[in-house]
């Protein structure tokens, strides 16, 4: 893997496979991730990129049976986050996450944004409020969302929903943020929202973002990486892999011709 | 497609006569067979509003005899002495005692049961543990009361010196643990059914699997918890064997577990056993009886109905 970019690595998966039993779902994956930048996934339905995601917050140990093989190397620390030594909710704890759909909890709109700081031990009413007012505006819903803070997160539209999700994960300062397909539940106008916000917050966090739609790789993202039947086919600065792909594999992806 | 066309097309009317006469004899069996269904459902209403007649004229009779301010305010329940008394209050302290007693213990452990199953259990153990979990629902309930009368209690008390043979505490602590398999199993399904998607959200906010279970999964069931709650609650104040058999029979009118008393339930068993003439007021007070036992369910499953569409989640 070449190196594209001067800007410094926020993690690095290092032949990096994955087992579902006893089903190969990534094949020796290599790939950068750099810091406060976005970088897109893309490929076909069931190429690996979402078992290649759910890598990073070690999703997979929640089920039985998953086995990684590799490295993931996440920085400044190089601790490597998928070492039978590493504590998976430690690894949570600095990788946030948000879903294909979102899943606010039963709780109220603040509450939720509160969690992840309850979880970690946080009680002080101040600073959960302070907190809390400020992921709602790193996810721009504070405007819409300030004045029913009582209110059942589920009485909230789908996008708002997603919005909020997203100040849930900001509201614990993750140092990488992952998104599942987060807008593909969502109308035209809610995506826009979502998009737009992902670009706002890479000033603050690193992402990694799968997505069906290209369009929005090519909006959002500063590199992206193509994925096919669990390899990773290509990989490099978006503007290059949409314009100029190296592989015929990812052409053919892009050019509607496959997929 | 050829077949609209050609019903279309006068030169084929044989064709459409066929088809129209075999509708009509697929109409007739569907007519026959949605009569034979009705039929099975109006049995089932039609038993219900029965029962419900019965116990509400035969009440009416006693409530010509009794006040019902009487009937609510006494406390005495002597119906079969000369100085006769119909205080309802003496029966309902016991049932509500006794039914107290078996959610005390039954709320909790069917909760932590259900927690455990659905959050902790791997499929292996959860495979083994539920059904056998639900046999212990099939027990039949006279075993049961003769455990409380026979084991629970000579137990209770070489822990609790003064209890008396019969006790609402021995009973009550035996109808919870067989209560247990209804809460724990319509509780387990309830978290179960939470979607993952609620779970991983959670973890992937660095919660560990309890307090998981506490703060989603438990929030996001709750009406399905609550419905098992209130199935409990109705199983417990209709309970009648192991009260009857581990209570005693006397009434009492009592808040302390540590006593014997008879409920609702063991009263009517007690009368119905007896031999009092049909019409006489003795026989009457089993209907007026059964009338507050089944209000007193209906309430709670008002109630229950209420808490779910309250609680209801849309996940």
């Amino acid at each position: 893997m070449q190196i594209h970019d001067k800007s410094p690595l926020k993690a690095e998966a290092r032949n990096l496979s994955f087992y579902y039993g006893e089903a190969k779902a990534l094949k020796n994956i290599n790939m950068p991730i750099y810091d406060k930048k976005v970088t897109a996934l893309i490929g076909p339905s069931g190429c690996g990129k979402s078992t290649y995601l759910r890598s990073f917050n070690r999703m997979h140990d929640l089920y039985p049976g998953n086995r990684y093989e590799g490295e993931i190397r996440f920085f400044p620390d190089n601790t490597n986050l998928l070492s039978p030594e590493v504590d998976p909710i430690e690894v949570r704890m600095r990788v946030g996450m948000v879903f294909q759909k979102p899943n606010p909890f039963p709780k109220s709109i603040y509450e939720n944004v509160a969690y992840g700081l309850r979880v970690r031990g946080e009680n002080n009413k101040r600073v959960l409020d302070d907190k809390v007012e400020h992921a709602l505006r790193g996810a721009a819903i504070w405007d819409e969302a300030k004045d029913r803070l009582n209110e059942l997160a589920s009485n909230l539209s789908g996008g708002q929903q997603q919005r909020l999700c997203i100040a849930r994960a900001l509201a614990t300062d993750p140092e990488l943020l992952l998104f599942d397909e987060p807008t593909s539940a969502l109308d035209p106008i809610a995506t826009g929202a979502i998009e737009e916000l992902v670009h706002e917050l890479k000033k603050r966090v690193t992402i990694l973002i799968v997505t069906h739609n290209m369009q929005q790789a090519a909006r959002v993202s500063d590199y992206t990486a193509y994925m096919y039947l669990g390899e990773m086919i290509e990989f490099g600065k978006t503007d290059e892999i949409f314009i100029k792909p190296q592989d015929k594999r990812t052409e053919d992806y892009i050019t509607g011709r496959m997929g | 497609m050829n077949h609209a066309m050609s019903a279309n097309n006068t030169s084929d009317l044989h064709v459409v006569s066929d088809r129209l006469s075999r509708n009509a004899m697929r109409n007739i069996s569907e007519r026959v067979i949605e009569a034979l269904l009705f039929a099975a459902a109006a049995v089932s209403v039609l038993t219900t509003i029965g029962i419900v007649y019965v116990l509400v004229s035969e009440s009416v009779q006693f409530f010509q005899h009794v006040s019902i301010i009487d009937f609510l305010t006494d406390t005495q329940w002597t119906p079969l002495f000369d100085d006769a008394h119909f205080g309802i209050m003496v029966l309902i302290s016991g049932t509500l005692v006794s039914s107290l007693v078996a959610l005390i213990v039954a709320i909790p452990m069917g909760t932590i049961i259900a927690i455990y199953l659905s959050e902790f259990a791997g499929s292996k153990v959860r495979e083994v543990a539920k059904p056998i979990l639900e046999l212990l629902g099939g027990i039949p309930t006279i075993v049961f009361g003769y455990f409380a009368l026979l084991m629970v209690t000579p137990l209770l008390q070489k822990i609790l010196p003064g209890l008396p043979g019969f006790s609402l505490l021995s009973a009550g602590l035996v109808m919870g643990i067989m209560i247990v398999p209804y809460i724990a199993s319509l509780s387990e399904d309830a978290m179960r059914a939470v979607p993952m998607s609620l779970r991983e959200g959670s973890y992937a906010m660095g919660s560990t699997r309890l307090y998981t279970a506490i703060h989603v999964v438990v929030p996001a069931a709750f009406s399905g918890l609550a419905a098992s709650y209130i199935l409990a609650i109705s199983r417990a104040v209709g309970e009648t064997m192991i009260l009857a058999v581990a209570a005693g029979m006397q009434p009492n009118l009592t808040a302390n577990p540590m006593e014997p008393a008879a409920t609702i339930t063991s009263f009517i068993v007690q009368v119905a056993l007896g031999d009092l003439p049909h019409g006489s007021i003795g026989y009457q007070t089993i209907f007026a009886a059964g009338l507050t036992l089944i209000m007193i369910t209906l309430m709670f499953n008002i109630l229950g109905q209420w808490l779910r569409r309250r609680f209801r989640e849309n996940y």
